[in-house]
């Protein structure tokens, strides 16, 4: 079976967001930038299937400039087979990365595909269902837990009342949640054969996408900052400033 | 513990100036040589922090087209000001001409070394180097006839009970023809070289400082790029030495940061809290006020020079930049000397490869023959000077000896006390209460942490480590009221109250890397030893 697993490049979850001093934009200048934890859950969850036996090969693909090629190369090292960049100026909108990878999978044929549920720095949460919508195939979202048998995937999902147990037929997408699995350490000597490990570069244009921009960014604010709390001596004096400097009883 | 073995002809240690100067050194000598970098912070500059003001010395000589290649260094520091702060608002300009020559800076860069580092990387690996971030070299290993054969890479996946986790992965060993120690100041492999094969004798102690630096976004009409102030005096009293920058680099944002010497004798002082003061002066606050702080940092200066300088070459590798101590303290710059140690060493290492001799002993002479003794020797007298006479009368004994002798006075000053040993009991030192900060100029510890993107993985054993368990309970809080939380940049050390009385608690997940605890513990009793590959500060632009 083939999986095809899809990363994004996005800024450290350990990195401060700065927004640029014009508010255009967030800074990511000389920022650290890393896999979205989400992404790298899904090749890890990836190369478990492989490790198992299920999976015969693995492909990472990443859309966006040459840069995305550091983390599909993080990818490998942790034990994808192949990469495929999609070259693009900045992050394109989840429409337009669902319909690349839609080419890519028609070109694939990957019987498995996994993504992160959203990526850590837009939040949107949307490219994995669009996909899904694209291609016509069934979706599992927010999975914690997938196996595969006879065809077809057992996933259980992370529903707000609970969990939620689908089986659905493959080819199948599955978008991964943060209890799917701990992602191993990528170990030195993968890291360097993952250098040699085979990285393909398409345009759109290859693919025969052209991108349109449905959304535009107006502007970028920091959260308004909090003032801080004090500590008040007794409950009658909680009660007056409630009533008279909060004005909230 | 048997490891997975990887050989290399050299492998490096830290992936800072040296390291990188060395490693493409290596590449244009010959391009076959299998060279390999380890570096513990997440990325290449992740731990870098300097000023800084670069002189392009030895990047010229390295990439004499450094300039079309885009290397980060791009805004000339094209004024200088020294500025005398004699009080909390009141200040007098050095005029050029009192001042040491080697406080001039025409010719040289204002820049974040932390993007130098990420740019000679880039160089690096498209000669062919391995560079491998995320990964510390934990321990050194030796062969059997006790020469230095690599390091051992630490373990990832250990839990704080010191037992393996799911995510185990043990470290490996990385052998090499050739190893160069390239950590930065107070390495902890360079600490251990350095005792192991003798390399400090018959030398001076090292002397260290810890500097803080805060990036800061300012008003685009207070900015004028390529304007480089230094300073010193208030708010540092009585034997405190130390003093101030504030850089104009591009982008609207300026450096400012201060270097307090690790030899001060006052148990109350804190550098951090000196430093959030000094940013109220008239002087500093000109350009900040309105302004807004984007990132934070600190990191431990060796500032010993030439007196203090090891041996560097010893059985199997080099100890190179300031894990070595090659910082040229009289012009506050340690970048330019760092990286042609790091040449020197791959000059060095490629004549014994290409003559089949096992050591790099030709090092030493190499060395010895290079602009960098000379200029290091040349300077020698600064810091001693500082420390012996004064601000005043040191300062004015440089300015004579640098600017009419060209530093060559035929005498040599030294400063044997170790700077730990300065520390004066709590009850015999004047008692210091900073105010409190006002949140536009000047911050609290843990907001600073926070801009320093720091981070380490929960669960993982203690990296600061106290060789004995009860020191400070017995000496260090009864007779220093615990200097570690004072001089600690990152409000990792903490004495507590409970139930069973005061007790020091180590917030290690908050080090920023900067090696102060190590040095500065009156007992010597604080081991800073690497934590889990990828984990520390994050610095952008640093």
């Amino acid at each position: 079976m083939k999986i095809l697993v899809a990363v994004k490049r996005v800024i450290d979850y350990n990195a401060k967001v700065r927004v640029k001093a014009d508010n255009t934009d967030v800074d990511l200048s000389n920022t650290k930038m890393a896999i979205n934890p989400f992404c790298e859950i899904a090749v890890e969850e990836a190369v478990r299937l492989k490790e198992a036996g299920t999976a015969s090969e693995i492909v990472v693909a990443s859309v966006g400039p040459k840069s995305c090629q550091e983390q599909i190369r993080a990818a490998l090292a942790l034990g994808a087979d192949r990469g495929i960049q999609i070259e693009t100026e900045d992050s394109p909108e989840s429409l337009n990365v669902a319909k690349l990878l839609a080419k890519v999978v028609e070109e694939e044929q990957p019987e498995l595909i996994i993504m992160g549920k959203q990526a850590i720095d837009s939040d949107n949460n949307q490219t994995g269902q669009m996909l899904a919508a694209l291609l016509g195939m069934p979706q599992a979202t927010f999975a914690s837990e997938v196996s595969i048998a006879d065809g077809k995937a057992q996933v259980t999902r992370e529903v707000d009342g609970g969990l939620q147990t689908l089986a659905i037929n493959l080819p199948a997408i599955v978008t991964t949640d943060l209890r799917l699995n701990e992602p191993r350490y990528a170990a030195l000597p993968n890291i360097m054969k993952a250098k040699r490990k085979p990285l393909d570069v398409k345009t759109p244009a290859d693919l025969g996408v052209e991108l349109k921009q449905h959304t535009q960014l107006l502007k970028v604010t920091e959260p308004a900052e909090r003032n801080a709390g004090i500590l008040v001596s007794s409950v009658d004096e909680l009660i007056e400033k409630l009533k008279n400097e909060a004005k909230v009883i | 513990m048997e490891h997975e073995v990887m050989e290399f002809d050299v492998l490096i240690v830290g992936a800072g100036p040296a390291g990188l100067a060395s490693a493409c050194r290596l590449k244009q000598l010959d391009p076959d040589l299998n060279v390999c970098v380890v570096e513990k912070g997440s990325e290449v500059g992740a731990h870098i922090l300097s000023g800084a003001v670069i002189d392009p010395k030895a990047l010229h000589e390295l990439f004499p087209d450094w300039q079309e290649m885009g290397a980060p260094l791009t805004t000339a520091a094209d004024q200088d000001e020294i500025v005398l702060l004699k009080d909390k608002s009141s200040s007098v300009k050095i005029p050029n001409w009192m001042a040491p020559k080697t406080m001039h800076n025409k010719g040289n860069y204002i820049a974040s070394l932390g993007n130098l580092a990420r740019w000679l990387a880039e160089q690096a690996e498209n000669m062919g180097v391995e560079i491998f971030p995320g990964f510390t070299a934990a321990d050194l290993a030796y062969d059997e006839n006790g020469r230095v054969q690599g390091v051992i890479t630490g373990d990832m996946g250990i839990g704080s009970d010191n037992m393996p986790k799911d995510s185990y992965m043990p470290g490996m060993a990385l052998h090499a023809k050739f190893t160069i120690f390239a950590e930065g100041c107070r390495g902890h492999l360079g600490k251990q070289l350095i005792s192991k094969f003798d390399l400090d004798k018959d030398r001076d102690p090292q002397h260290y400082g810890i500097g803080l630096k805060e990036l800061w976004d300012i008003d685009p009409q207070k900015h004028k790029p390529g304007l480089v102030i230094h300073g010193s005096g208030w708010p540092l009293e009585g034997d405190t030495s130390g003093g101030f920058f504030l850089y104009h680099t591009d982008n609207n944002q300026v450096a400012v940061g201060m270097i307090i010497d690790l030899n001060y004798s006052n148990p109350w002082i804190s550098p951090f809290e000196e430093f959030q003061q000094l940013k109220h002066h008239p002087v500093l606050s000109q350009y900040l006020e309105g302004g807004k702080r984007v990132s934070y940092g600190a990191r431990a200066i060796a500032k010993g020079g030439f007196n203090s300088l090891p041996k560097m070459q010893f059985p199997g590798g080099v100890l190179i930049g300031c894990d070595a101590g090659t910082l040229n303290f009289s012009r506050i710059k340690g970048t330019h000397t760092a990286m042609k140690s790091g040449m020197i060493a791959a000059e060095a290492i490629f004549e014994a490869l290409s003559n089949d001799r096992i050591e790099a002993e030709h090092f030493e002479q190499m060395y010895k023959d290079s602009w960098l003794y000379r200029e290091l020797f040349s300077s020698r007298n600064f810091g001693p000077a500082l420390h012996k006479f004064g601000r005043w009368l040191g300062g004015a004994f440089n300015t004579v000896d640098q600017n009419l002798f060209g530093g060559k006075l035929p005498v040599t000053l030294h400063d044997r006390v170790e700077d730990h040993a300065k520390l004066k009991q709590a009850n015999e030192s004047k008692t210091i209460f900073y105010p409190k900060p006002d949140g536009k100029l000047s911050f609290d510890k843990l907001s600073s942490v926070y801009l320093s993107n720091t981070n380490h993985e929960e669960d993982q054993p203690c990296h600061l480590q106290l060789s004995k368990e009860e020191l400070p309970l017995t000496v260090n809080i009864p007779l220093y009221e615990e200097p570690a939380q004072r001089y600690c940049p990152a409000g990792v050390y903490e004495v507590t109250e409970g139930d069973t009385g005061k007790r020091l608690q180590i917030n290690g997940q908050n080090c920023l890397h900067c090696k102060t605890c190590d040095i500065k513990d009156p007992c010597q009793n604080i081991q800073w030893l690497p934590p889990e590959g990828g984990g520390g500060p994050n610095y952008p632009n640093m």
